[in-house]
């Protein structure tokens, strides 16, 4: 069977935003960027399937641009085995990008797609929600475990209040939660390995087009900073100071 | 333009989730109706009924909605969108699940977890974990879209609307609900907690989170959070996650002990208003948002604050 992983280059999580004075976005120039780290487990779990002997092809696939192809890079050095980039600057909406992965979906005939549950720049959570109903797929999203056999998927997923099981008929798309695994680190031998593999770069008209988007971002701002407060010296104070100053308890 | 809000509940009780999502909706319009989907739901359905200013209240039952599966979720949803120009899910579990089913169903783009509604089309919503705030505007003449509740107040009770049943759809013909876990907790509920007390990775096993949050929690009434590492190391269960990708809190009190303070953690607890922070590095991020701060190994401190708080009780 073949898995597709959808992966997006974000702004590495360990960067801290800066909007820009324009108000016009976040300022992504001379800054670090890195598989979003749910992509990063989605590849993992991908990987560990095909090692399990569950899958014979794993393809990465990236809408964005050039530099993108670095993020595929990453997921085929931890063992995908190859990859495909639809080129663009545009960054496109979540509903675009669902579209053109649903015409991937349809080229590359995958049983299983699985899927990071959010990418943590734009925060959506809602493209792997959104490829399923286009593809009329049934899903499981936020998952902490996935297992596989032949027709189906079982998948434990991370709800509010605890655990959920669900049985999926294949083909399917699973989005991955923190808890799934632990992503490893690619090896400096596939690393290697990595560069001789291939990656196909496409642009969105080969699948659909960008399309007209739907929504538009006036301005991206600040949000209101907190200011830092007080040290106290002791629980004591603490207490009294929750007490009297603040009026909480 | 009328509004459709979905309904968060348990088939037994309503939740305050959804009073808040109605006022977001009520910004939106003044045809406002609430579907409950689930099983069992008629008592749920008459709570509805009684939340200001909603015109009337929808059921749809079946089985898989009782599990609040996506697949059904969205196929009872987009025909009722039909009678509708924005549908509002509260962005809990649920909701973040079957929302963009229904957008896609419908061609609209999905806008997730808004904090403001600016106008009919514009909204607020935060992004890189809260570093940024987006103003976005939709062209859809459909809108779906998830609203944080705790940025919007509950919208009051002294409502009588009407309850009609709807049509369930048909199910989830792929997807099995298999089973569930879900912690037991005489504790108030996370995201709706007046007082929060979270512990991170300073704790160090299960039995020290235990010994030493949950007294603490139990005697400020409070409900009970964490850090990723401290979820990740198995001191608690996942759903205490506070942060960027767990639960987002906005209670009166917030105390963090033994917690760093990374952006992900502030993400989902910068909004309360009144934070403290108990952590031994002077220098933890934390510090920087705590209101209190009190720099001390939490071995000492919290048996401290145990004993200051009964001397302030009595
Ligand atoms: C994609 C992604 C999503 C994430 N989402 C979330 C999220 O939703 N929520 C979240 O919390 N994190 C999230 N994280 C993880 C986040 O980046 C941090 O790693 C995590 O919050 C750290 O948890 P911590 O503060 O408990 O641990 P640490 O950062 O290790 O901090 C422990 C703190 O305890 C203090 N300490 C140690 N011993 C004592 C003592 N005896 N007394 C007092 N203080 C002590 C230390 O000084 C330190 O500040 C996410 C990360 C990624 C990559
Ligand atoms: N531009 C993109 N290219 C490839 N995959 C993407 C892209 N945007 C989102 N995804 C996938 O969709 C998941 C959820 O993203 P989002 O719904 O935008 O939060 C990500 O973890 C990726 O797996």
């Amino acid at each position: 069977m073949k898995i597709l992983v959808p992966v997006k280059r974000v702004l590495d999580y360990n960067v801290k935003a800066r909007v820009k004075s324009d108000q016009s976005g976040v300022d992504l120039a001379n800054v670090k960027m890195a598989m979003n780290p749910f992509c990063e487990i989605a590849v993992e779990e991908a990987v560990r399937l095909k090692e399990k002997g569950l899958a014979e092809e794993i393809v990465a696939v990236s809408v964005g641009p050039t530099p993108a192809q670095e993020t595929i890079r990453t997921a085929l050095a931890m063992g995908a085995d190859r990859g495909l980039l639809i080129q663009t600057d545009a960054d496109p909406e979540p509903l675009a990008v669902a579209k053109m992965l649903k015409a991937v979906v349809e080229a590359e005939g995958p049983s299983l797609v699985i899927m990071g549950k959010q990418a943590i720049d734009g925060d959506n959570n809602a493209v792997g929600q959104m490829l399923a109903a286009l593809l009329d797929w049934p899903q499981a999203t936020f998952a902490s475990k996935v297992e596989l056999s032949a027709g189906s998927v079982r998948v434990t997923r991370e709800v509010d209040g605890g655990l959920q099981t669900l049985e999926l008929d294949l083909p399917a798309v699973v989005t991955a939660d923190l808890r799934l695994n632990e992503p490893r680190y690619a090896s400096l031998p596939n690393i290697m390995k990595a560069k001789k593999k291939t990656i196909d770069i496409k642009s969105p008209d080969d699948f659909g087009g960008l399309a007209v988007a739907h929504l538009t971002v006036k301005k991206v701002t600040e949000p209101p900073k907190r200011t830092a407060g007080v040290k106290v010296e002791t629980a004591a104070e603490l207490v009294s100071k929750l007490k009297t100053e603040a009026g909480v308890i | 333009m009328a509004v459709l809000v979905f309904a968060d509940h348990d088939n037994t009780a309503l939740k305050d989730n959804t009073h808040k999502t109605v006022t977001a909706a009520l910004a939106l319009s003044g045809d406002v109706d609430v579907l409950v989907a689930g099983k069992g739901v008629a008592g749920v359905a008459a709570e509805a009924a009684k939340i200001a200013g909603v015109r009337k209240v929808l059921t749809a039952e079946s089985d898989a909605l009782g599990h609040q599966i996506a697949e059904a979720l969205a196929a009872c949803v987009v025909p009722l969108m039909a009678n509708y120009e924005a549908l509002l899910v509260p962005a809990t579990s649920v909701g973040k699940n079957f929302a963009p089913r229904v957008a896609a169903a419908l061609d609209t783009a999905p806008i997730s977890e808004i904090i403001e509604v600016v106008d009919g089309s514009t909204f607020v919503r935060p992004i890189y974990a809260g570093n940024a705030l987006e103003t976005v505007s939709s062209a859809d003449a459909k809108k779906v879209i998830t609203v944080r509740p705790t940025a919007f107040k509950a919208a009051a009770e002294g409502g009588s609307a009407s309850v009609s049943a709807v049509d369930p759809g048909p199910g989830a013909p792929k997807t099995r609900f298999i089973s569930e876990e879900l912690v037991k907790s005489d504790r108030p509920e996370l995201a709706a907690a007046k007082i929060v007390v979270s512990g991170g990775r300073a704790m160090g096993s299960a039995e020290e989170f235990q010994r030493v949050i949950e007294p603490l929690a139990d005697k400020l009434g409070a409900a009970v959070g964490a850090s990723r590492a401290a979820v990740d190391a198995g001191y608690a269960p996942n759903d205490y996650q506070v942060g960027q990708t767990g639960k987002v809190v906005a209670p009166q009190l917030y105390v963090a002990i033994g917690i760093s303070g990374a952006i992900q953690h502030l993400a989902g607890m910068k909004d309360s208003k009144v934070i403290v922070a108990i952590n031994k590095d002077a220098d933890a991020p934390i510090f920087q948002v705590a209101d209190y701060g009190l720099v001390a190994d939490y071995k000492a401190a919290v048996p401290d604050l145990m004993t200051a708080l009964d001397t302030v009780k009595a």
